[in-house]
């Protein structure tokens, strides 16, 4: 329902507005075949032990041709089939420029609604969905492993100003330790809390935590990691600056949406308005005209 | 002006180039790809000296005397619900001329479950015969002397159980474990890539498979311990190329790993046996079984250092496609299978097994079962491809595309080499992504009619009439979890408990764990209980699926 | 005009039982992501428990299951049993595999909508399919 952006979904939130707990929220993005959902899945495996419920919501890629995805990352979690506690949720990246729909932040809410004490969200690094994930994340890990073919010089820059934690994942591979070091030396020359979207502030220093996932090796130490994170937020009263910030940049988003699906709606719909604008060739004029009209009666959500 | 006389070879091309091509817009390469021209020559014979049969690399065939020395074993695989009902089939196909048996194992039991397990429910003897313990296979072979047959066994990850429980049928029969002949597939490498019937993770399943070779080599010297499968793979999807290559690369790892334990080379390597798919393409499937055997010498002798020529002798079983069936007119699947066999023995197999018309629908009726027999025998002794020795040797065609294939093994054993190894690369799903990728494209070739698949996407028919399918009593199933109980109920408990017990304590260490098997089977502990003594040390393998 | 659906349908299919023939399921779940569907192959081994707490979990509109094992007709009512049991039955199954005509009109009895006996056009399934599953309108 949230993911059609279905009306009902305001009133189930206003209805659940008293018991709207916050869960934690953790994002995980990297490259494809880093070991992201592996990684996952053993903290999944983790969290259960201590008998945390958690929520997984894993985005793969739409195909912007077909529209049509294989949601690959439920099955690389099969031992946590048919536990009450554990919720997997695989949701198509559906043409958001992101990478993570829209969708996914409202679903947080709901989930930490239901229940879940902690909510992991998982997207593939491609675009700038590492930017999307730590806009809805309270920690942002990166994942990277040893086997990187050019090296770390050629991991977007992005990626490590939003990095919260470092995994360094398949690390009984070979190159491991060069990997640790370069971006030791990267984080090094980047300067301290270099940029801030999401950014943890100057005192943060993002940790580099060395796992092999497929063998459970450095789970814990990745979720004591999540954990000293959030210590850090709270102690800095940093947590309530970035949920303002997030919430800001939610709304700013949703209303984006709106007025594009308003705007599509209306050059589909109006042959008046669009003759005009290939007339004209204005689209400023004729965007700025679509935002003035109004919703059309009854058409939006 | 004198016309100058066009020389030979030019006037063909001129001649083919100016007349028509087909316009049914069908590939003209092979179902793997393989590009093929419309004229081999004598320039397309590779350079090499004269091969003979019988002489290393061997690939005219093993012996020099092919189907004149001795024919192929019709071989038909077989087996359903009870061990009674398969028990008067092979006294059937032995009655009917068939020269050697083959077991085929229900899936409960091809998994390591008991018939009584929560997950076998429904399950039970669709596609072959119930074992749960030693007392189902002494009903299976009841009246058939081990001592004097050949069997072969087609299950996996339970294989070294399966095994001890025949030679203890044939020590209850009087014959001793050197007297057992036949074969047991014990390939878990395939199972990991194609046909997914693992159950422990890689290394202990090596290990399992290491330890049946070994105990083997000793005890059983008659029996061929591993029948290194590429049919699974080619159904799964893969070319003839990646089927060649895989199966292959998958020898080479068994043979690494038993070098690793200590064997000799030559200890072990005559008894390893392989197992092909014969599909419809007919002369890429001659090319492919041609050059299997050289690529095989060749690796024995120079990378392992095998000395006894037994050793680079590359003897194979080979079952015709079974994805090459259709549901639709099924009757062609007689003609199908025929061509498939004929391939088969044209590539000079050592055994053959020919699917019946209906078995794309459920297990074979008598009559279809008998069909596919006499086929072989029609091949064998009316149609004169047995007659003379590789028949197809000296081909251009059958050289140049023999020649191709071992090429494109060869690219993909680098390629396997360069990942670490089978084992690494199954880990990568390296193998499991090349087969969804040829499945896909084959499939989307049959869409675009590029290939046409008679029955199916061409010359179809509207109205059919369906054909009688062998069903499968659902009391049996039943019968069978009353059966097994029973057999608990009966056995020395304790005898019993003992045996697992020391079969764990032997899993956790390094013993070779065939006599613990065979201990635990001779007082009647069931399969299931075996292989989840096994689990428990070794654990699960969970697969990361590639699609 | 965006070329990307906004709701794209949702399908699990799924392989129930021991049987472990994967090449059919993983040839469908291309075909239908190619065609413009969400697809979750939940993997090998699945019992309908798992399958059909998946479905929820995942909201889909459809199940697709693979059998070759012959245990069709226990595996594929007991999906259904269990759809009816979680109140989700407004979920379609459908399937293929090895499966007799006899026993497709057994199916259809029993709550399984579509079987697809072997050798049917990709074309077929993703059509029906797409037919068959009502427009996932935003309002409810």
């Amino acid at each position: 329902m949230v993911e059609r952006r279905d009306r009902s979904v305001r009133n189930l939130e206003d209805a659940l507005r008293d018991r709207l707990r916050q869960p934690g929220v953790v994002g995980f993005t990297g490259a494809p075949g880093t070991g992201k959902s592996t990684l996952v899945d053993g903290l999944v495996a983790h969290l259960r032990a201590e008998q945390t419920s958690v929520a997984v919501l894993a985005t793969d890629p739409n195909s912007p041709f077909t529209g049509g995805a294989i949601l690959g990352d439920r099955i690389r979690m099969q031992r946590h089939a048919l536990d009450a506690g554990v919720f997997i949720r695989s949701m198509g990246a559906r043409g958001h420029l992101g990478g993570l729909s829209l969708a996914t932040r409202e679903s947080i809410r709901l989930l930490g609604a239901f229940g879940f004490d902690e909510v992991i969200v998982e997207t593939v690094g491609v675009g700038q969905s590492e930017l999307e994930v730590a806009s809805v994340a309270d920690t942002t890990v990166v994942v990277l492993t040893p086997n990187l073919g050019d090296g770390i010089q050629m991991i977007k820059a992005g990626i490590l100003e939003i990095a919260d934690i470092f995994v360094v994942n398949k690390s009984d591979l070979d190159g491991h330790a060069r990997v640790v070091t370069e971006l030791r030396s990267m984080l090094n020359l980047a300067g301290p809390g270099a940029s801030l979207r999401g950014g943890s502030g100057p005192s943060w220093k993002p940790p580099i935590v060395a796992t092999v996932a497929s063998r459970q090796e450095g789970v814990a130490e990745v979720w004591n990691a999540v954990l000293a994170h959030r210590r850090h937020l709270q102690e800095s009263g940093l947590a309530g600056k970035l949920a303002a910030q997030r919430m800001k940049d939610e709304t700013a988003d949703v209303a984006a949406e709106l007025a594009r699906e308003r705007a599509r709606r209306a050059l589909d719909e109006d042959p008046t308005l669009a003759g005009r604008l290939l007339d004209e060739g204005l689209p400023y004029r004729t965007a700025e005209e679509i935002l003035r009209r109004g919703p059309i009666m009854g058409s939006e959500r | 002006m004198k016309v100058r006389a066009r020389e030979p070879e030019q006037a063909w091309k001129q001649d083919y180039e100016s007349s028509p091509e087909r316009e049914d817009g069908v590939e003209t390469s092979t179902i793997s790809g393989v590009q093929i021209k419309p004229l081999y020559t004598a320039k397309d014979r590779p350079q090499r000296d004269e091969e003979f049969p019988g002489q290393f690399p061997y690939t005219r065939g093993i012996h020099s005397s092919g189907y004149r020395g001795r024919l192929w074993t019709m071989r038909q695989f077989s087996g359903f619900a009870t061990a009674e009902e398969t028990n008067r089939r092979y006294k059937y196909l032995l009655a009917n001329g068939q020269t050697g048996l083959s077991v085929a194992f229900d899936m409960p039991t091809l998994m390591g479950q008991d018939s009584d397990a929560p997950t076998s429910r429904g399950e039970i003897g669709h596609c072959g015969v119930a074992i749960d313990s030693l007392a189902d296979m002494e009903a299976l072979f009841e009246g058939i002397p081990l001592g004097e047959i050949t069997t072969s066994m087609t299950i996996n990850s339970p294989a070294a159980i399966l095994l001890c429980m025949y030679i203890a049928v044939g020590e209850k029969q009087g014959f001793p474990a050197s007297k057992m002949g036949g074969t047991l597939q014990n390939d878990i490498l395939k199972e990991f890539i194609a046909q997914k019937e693992f159950i422990f993770p890689p290394a202990p399943s090596m290990r399992l498979v290491v330890d049946s070779i070994e105990y083997c080599a000793r005890e059983a010297p008659k029996w061929n311990t591993i029948s290194i499968s590429g049919y699974h793979i080619r159904e799964a999807g893969s070319t003839a190329a990646q089927e060649l290559a895989f199966t292959l690369a998958d020898g080479m790892a068994y043979v690494e790993a038993c070098l690793e334990r200590g064997m000799h080379i030559d200890q072990f390597a005559s008894r390893l046996s392989f197992f092909f798919d014969a599909h419809i393409d007919f002369f890429e499937e001659i090319a492919k079984f041609r050059a299997a055997r050289r690529i095989w010498a060749r690796w024995m002798r120079e990378r392992y250092g095998a000395q006894d020529e037994r050793s680079w002798k590359m003897r194979f079983h080979t079952q015709t496609a079974g994805v090459s069936l259709t549901a639709q007119q099924p009757e062609l699947n007689i003609a199908r299978t025929a061509l498939e066999a004929l391939a088969a023995v044209l590539g000079g197999t050592q055994s053959l097994h020919t699917n019946a018309m209906d078995e794309v629908l459920a297990l074979p009726t008598d009559k279809a079962a008998r069909i596919a027999l006499r086929t072989q025998q029609l091949i064998a002794y009316e149609t004169g491809a047995a007659n003379t020795v590789d028949p197809l040797g000296g081909s251009y065609f059958v050289e140049a595309l023999t020649d191709e294939l071992e090429r494109q093994a060869e690219v993909y054993f680098k390629r396997i080499e360069a990942l670490g190894g089978v084992i690494p690369a199954i880990e990568k799903s390296f193998f499991q992504k090349e087969i969804a990728d040829s499945a896909f494209r084959y499939q989307q070739e049959v869409e675009a009619r590029k290939r046409l698949v008679v029955g199916v996407n061409e010359f179809t028919v509207d109205d059919e009439a369906p054909i009688d399918i062998l069903r499968i009593d659902p009391r049996l199933e039943s019968e069978q979890v009353a059966r097994v109980r029973e057999v608990r109920r009966k056995r020395d408990q304790v005898a019993c408990s003992r045996a697992l017990q020391r079969l764990e304590k032997a899993a956790a260490g390094t013993d070779n764990l065939m006599p613990y098997i065979l201990d635990a089977v001779r007082v009647y502990a069931t399969e299931g209980e075996i292989m989840q003594t096994l689990i428990g040390v070794f654990g699960l393998y969970t697969e990361t699926a590639v699609i | 005009m965006s070329a990307v659906q906004t709701h794209p349908a949702r399908v699990i299919v799924a392989k129930v039982g021991l049987d472990g023939h994967d090449r059919g399921v993983k040839v469908v779940a291309r075909a239908l992501r190619d065609a413009g569907f969400e697809v979750i192959y939940t993997g090998l081994r699945q019992t309908p428990e798992m399958v059909v707490d998946a479905a929820l979990q995942e909201d889909a509109q459809a199940i697709g299951l693979s059998i070759h094992s012959g245990a069709h007709m226990t595996l594929f009512p007991a999906v259904v049993e269990e759809l009816k049991r979680r109140k989700a039955t407004d979920i379609v199954v459908f399937g293929g595999g090895i499966i007799p005509d006899d026993d497709i009109a057994t199916l259809k009895n029993q709550g399984v909508e579509k079987i697809f006996t072997p050798g049917t056009p990709l074309q077929d399934i993703v059509e029906w399919l797409r037919n068959r599953l009502p427009e996932r309108s935003p309002a409810r």
